[in-house]
């Protein structure tokens, strides 16, 4: 396999992730900040107040559950809140982490929502089919289909990258679309997997998945949608991200390449292969993803749902912020998930705020946090002594160095 | 013309920026022409007429010299660049200093030595006349040297200022009126070159005595290590660029590969030590066949490889110094087990090998691109040595380094012949293969023109490398 990124290319993904793993969590609680700031003032421009409507925000997405003061009938509706919080959450760290780990790589991974909608895919199909396979085992074979179907999307451009050197960002943002229009296909009127049930004949929707392949709730009523295990299955694989990192030898090479593929040749790692593997692992996670949506709260897919998701994309902006670390990865995906919940039209107040207007916050806050990160010097620039100070460290490395 | 000389790391670039405003001075002052200034920035430098000429270039590749000149204070037509202004501009200061280049051509196009005068060219037109030079040799052919060399004379006779910063001896001698000596950021002396010497100015850069001359004892050559046969290998655009090239490297011995850049001794390198898949031949480390077995199989043969370029492919900067020193060996125990990684044991290895091998400033968690390039080449030379290979291919291994990591770098290639392994040498300066190689072969089209003794004189060596009188290796 050819060495895809020639020698000694420095892709903005890999500018961009040097940037982020330097400075600890000063940047990014910066970067938050300016973004809420500026959002505030969008919404004092629209005749709200921003203080009132980031309160009813922040109570929209139940994260006031966590007051030991907040009783009563508040207290149950921030329970709910709080897990639909949480649902938004747990797909929102398995996007990021696969866009965090391509970044690592070197690789600028926007195929997250490609990946993630053919794992939704895959998990419906064999979610609602195979009748009469046991409970558990019937929810782990959908779960695998999800993220193997992620993995063969996401390997197409991982596998283009490493033999023709296609840049990984162009064909995974083409394999998105092509996602959207497969799924649209599928489960359209008469698709192939348009659902059978005589009720849903006019309505371009899949089959139900089996109660076999449902994910357990295990906090809240099943019938409310409470909040399933999902979040735990998320959890344990940003825990493994971490491990499989900064502790193997995959991880290793992985960071290897990403910093530099010549060195990394240098050492015996093929940048090529491991451009395959990085894309494979990051479809691993975005169609599971894909699967913990479908099996744990959607149970069913419209071509609707197919076109409007945006889950992946978010997952830029998770990985982003949280500095391509599994840590940072899961902090973020839950500010993103409080602020979508929270500003959700089901959520908001009217009073305080249009909740139309504020999705459309939140489209704003997650567009700023975005551009903050990807523009390293208007942040710094803001904070001169941070400047000052690693100006003294190089120069103490280099008395040092001597 | 003044010259600063200096280690790596003794704080010759970290003084120019702050001349050229690029950094604060914390303390002291700087005096221009009889007056106290503050330089805040390189905009402010270059209005005092301060020119700088870094290192590594900073101009635009897909535009033109006269573009690259003119850019930042062009010569407009309504809102348009005035192109013949500019062409005009830059044909008038090329024949002033004799600087030429031509003015249309696109810097991509253009030799390194080329665009080294596309940037002083930058700095006169700016109206400088205090120019500082950061290493400017550091990237040129010894005939890209000289010639800028005379540039520079002209443009001292013209009236013009130098500062011209290096740690190489000879040229500094060659060129400079005046030298300054730092070491570790404080200034030793400031000397005038007539009657300096080489070794006087190299005991105050490092605080004793040099040898230049690498003590050795004769070599005792034992059965071949490395043998290559017929090899041929392709460059990156296709071209053959070795071609049918036999050599063979002895147990005990360092074989020296001499030849003018460009030659094909990338490629030789690149193929012996498994990046580069030959076209065809063979190649043996210890009897066993090793052709086109890639890198790792390379090393499991026992090659050891001291790259050519550091940077590029040496090191991973970013990464620890423990994490650097085990790019061979991460896959194997004890380094991994069942693929994880154990960083204590990581660390274990490194701290050993960094002061064996005296890495100054360097502790196992300390990012290599922290360390001076002195220091990173001993990082290098210590992974590729612990390992004891068969056979080490060092390529250029004192590139970029001063007189003290110079003579570090000597004694441990020595050390491996003398412990009985073979070295392979090859190297653009003819100073160290003499002083270095029991054999000299020289390369000369991708192919071995001539075996030569060690004390060969430099005519009959400069005739081989340029393929003049060819003799049967």
């Amino acid at each position: 396999m050819s060495d895809a990124g020639g020698p000694g290319t420095i892709t903005v993904a890999s500018r961009l992730s040097g940037f982020m793993r330097g400075g600890g969590l000063l940047i990014p609680l910066i970067t938050a900040l300016i973004a809420f700031l500026v959002g505030g003032v969008v919404v004092a421009a629209a005749g709200g107040n921003p203080l009132d409507t980031y309160r009813a925000i922040f109570e929209g997405s139940g994260l006031n559950w966590l007051f030991p003061w907040v009783t009563g009938d508040d207290r149950t509706l921030a329970a709910l809140n709080l897990q639909q919080t949480l649902i938004l959450t747990t797909p929102l760290i398995l996007t990021g982490l696969a866009v965090a780990f391509a970044f690592r790589a070197g690789l600028f991974n926007i195929g997250g929502q490609g990946q993630y909608l053919v794992g939704t895919f895959a998990a419906v199909y064999v979610g609602s089919s195979l009748d009469g396979t046991p409970a558990l085992l019937h929810v782990v074979i959908a779960m695998i289909a999800g993220s193997v179907a992620g993995a063969v999307w996401a390997g197409i451009a991982g596998l283009l990258k490493a033999t023709t050197g296609a840049n990984e960002v162009v064909s995974t943002i083409m394999l998105n679309w092509t996602a959207v229009f497969v799924g649209s296909y599928l489960f359209a009127l008469g698709g192939p997997l348009h659902s059978d049930d005589p009720a849903s004949q006019s309505i371009p929707v899949s089959n139900d998945v089996f109660e076999s392949a449902r994910l357990p709730v295990f906090w809240g009523d099943p019938e409310l949608q409470g909040l399933h295990i999902g979040i735990f299955i998320a959890l344990v694989a940003a825990g493994l991200f971490w491990v499989l990192l900064n502790r193997s030898v995959t991880g290793y090479e992985v960071r290897a390449v990403g910093f530099n593929p010549d060195a990394a040749e240098y050492g015996g790692i093929s940048a090529g292969r491991n451009y395959v593997k990085v894309m494979v692992i990051c479809g691993l996670l975005a169609g599971l993803a894909g699967a913990l949506d479908v099996l744990g709260w959607q149970f069913r897919l419209a071509t609707n749902d197919i076109q409007v998701s945006y889950v992946g994309y978010y997952g830029i902006a998770v990985a982003l912020l949280g500095r391509n670390t599994a840590f940072g990865t899961v902090v973020a995906a839950l500010l993103f998930g409080a602020l979508l919940n929270g500003s959700s039209v089901r959520n908001l107040d009217p009073t305080v705020f249009d909740p139309q207007l504020a999705t459309n916050l939140t489209y704003i806050i997650q567009g700023l946090i975005v551009l903050f990160v990807s523009a390293p010097v208007l942040v710094t620039s803001l904070s001169p002594g941070r400047l000052r100070r690693r100006f003294r460290r190089r120069r103490a490395a280099e008395a040092q160095a001597g | 013309m003044h010259a600063l000389l200096g280690e790596n790391g003794a704080g010759k670039s970290t003084l120019m920026n702050v001349l050229y405003g690029l950094l604060q001075p914390d303390e002291g002052e700087i005096v221009l022409r009889g007056e106290p200034v503050r330089i805040g920035s390189p905009r402010e430098a270059i209005g005092m007429r301060i020119g700088m000429v870094h290192q590594h270039f900073m101009l635009i590749p897909v535009m033109t010299v006269a573009e690259n000149v003119v850019l930042a204070s062009e010569p407009r037509k309504g809102v348009l660049l005035d192109r013949d202004a500019a062409e005009r501009r830059v044909r008038e200061l090329s024949e002033r200093f004799g600087l030429v280049v031509d003015p249309r051509a696109y810097v991509e196009d253009i030799g390194v030595g080329q665009q080294q005068r596309v940037e002083i060219l930058r700095v006169l037109h700016r109206g400088a006349d205090i120019l500082v030079l950061d290493e400017p040799t550091a990237v040129l052919t010894a005939q890209e040297t000289a010639e800028l060399f005379k540039v520079l004379r002209t443009l001292t006779a013209e009236g013009v200022s130098v500062v011209f910063i290096s740690h190489k001896l000879r040229e500094v001698l060659d060129i400079a009126d005046r030298v300054t000596v730092l070491r570790r950021g404080v200034k030793v002396g400031t000397v005038d070159t007539d009657g300096a010497t080489e070794a006087s100015l190299a005991k105050l850069m490092v605080g004793r005595d040099v040898l230049f001359t690498v003590e050795k004892d004769a070599a005792a050559a034992g059965e071949p290590l490395l043998e290559v046969e017929d090899l041929e290998v392709e460059d990156d655009r296709g071209l053959m660029a070795v071609r049918g090239l036999s050599l063979r490297v002895r147990a005990g011995e360092i074989v020296g590969v001499a030849g003018v850049d460009g030659n094909g001794q990338s490629e030789l390198v690149e193929a012996i030590t498994g990046l580069r898949v030959p076209r065809g031949g063979h190649i043996r480390v210890g009897g066993k066949d090793v052709t086109g077995a890639g890198v790792r199989g390379a090393l499991t043969a026992g090659i050891g490889h001291i790259a050519e370029d550091r940077h590029r492919r040496g090191l991973i900067l970013d990464f620890s110094l423990s994490e650097n020193l085990a790019l061979r060996e991460y896959r194997r125990p004890p380094l991994s087990r069942l693929g994880l990684l154990s960083p204590k044991r990581m660390e274990q290895q490194a701290r050993p090998l960094l002061e064996q091998y005296d890495v100054r400033g360097g502790r196992p968690e300390t990012t290599a691109g922290s360390l001076s390039g002195g220091n990173q080449q001993k990082v290098v030379i210590a992974r590729e040595l612990a390992e004891e290979p068969k056979v080490t291919v060092a390529a250029q291994p004192t590139r970029g380094l001063d007189v003290g990591a110079i003579e570090f770098v000597h004694k441990r290639l020595l050390e491996q012949r003398d412990a009985g392994r073979g070295v392979l040498l090859v190297s653009l300066e003819l100073e160290e293969i003499r002083s270095l190689s029991d054999r000299v072969l020289v390369i000369y089209e991708g192919r071995i023109v001539a075996e030569l003794a060690p004390d060969v004189s430099d005519e009959e060596l400069g005739v081989a490398m340029l393929g003049g009188k060819v003799r049967s290796p």
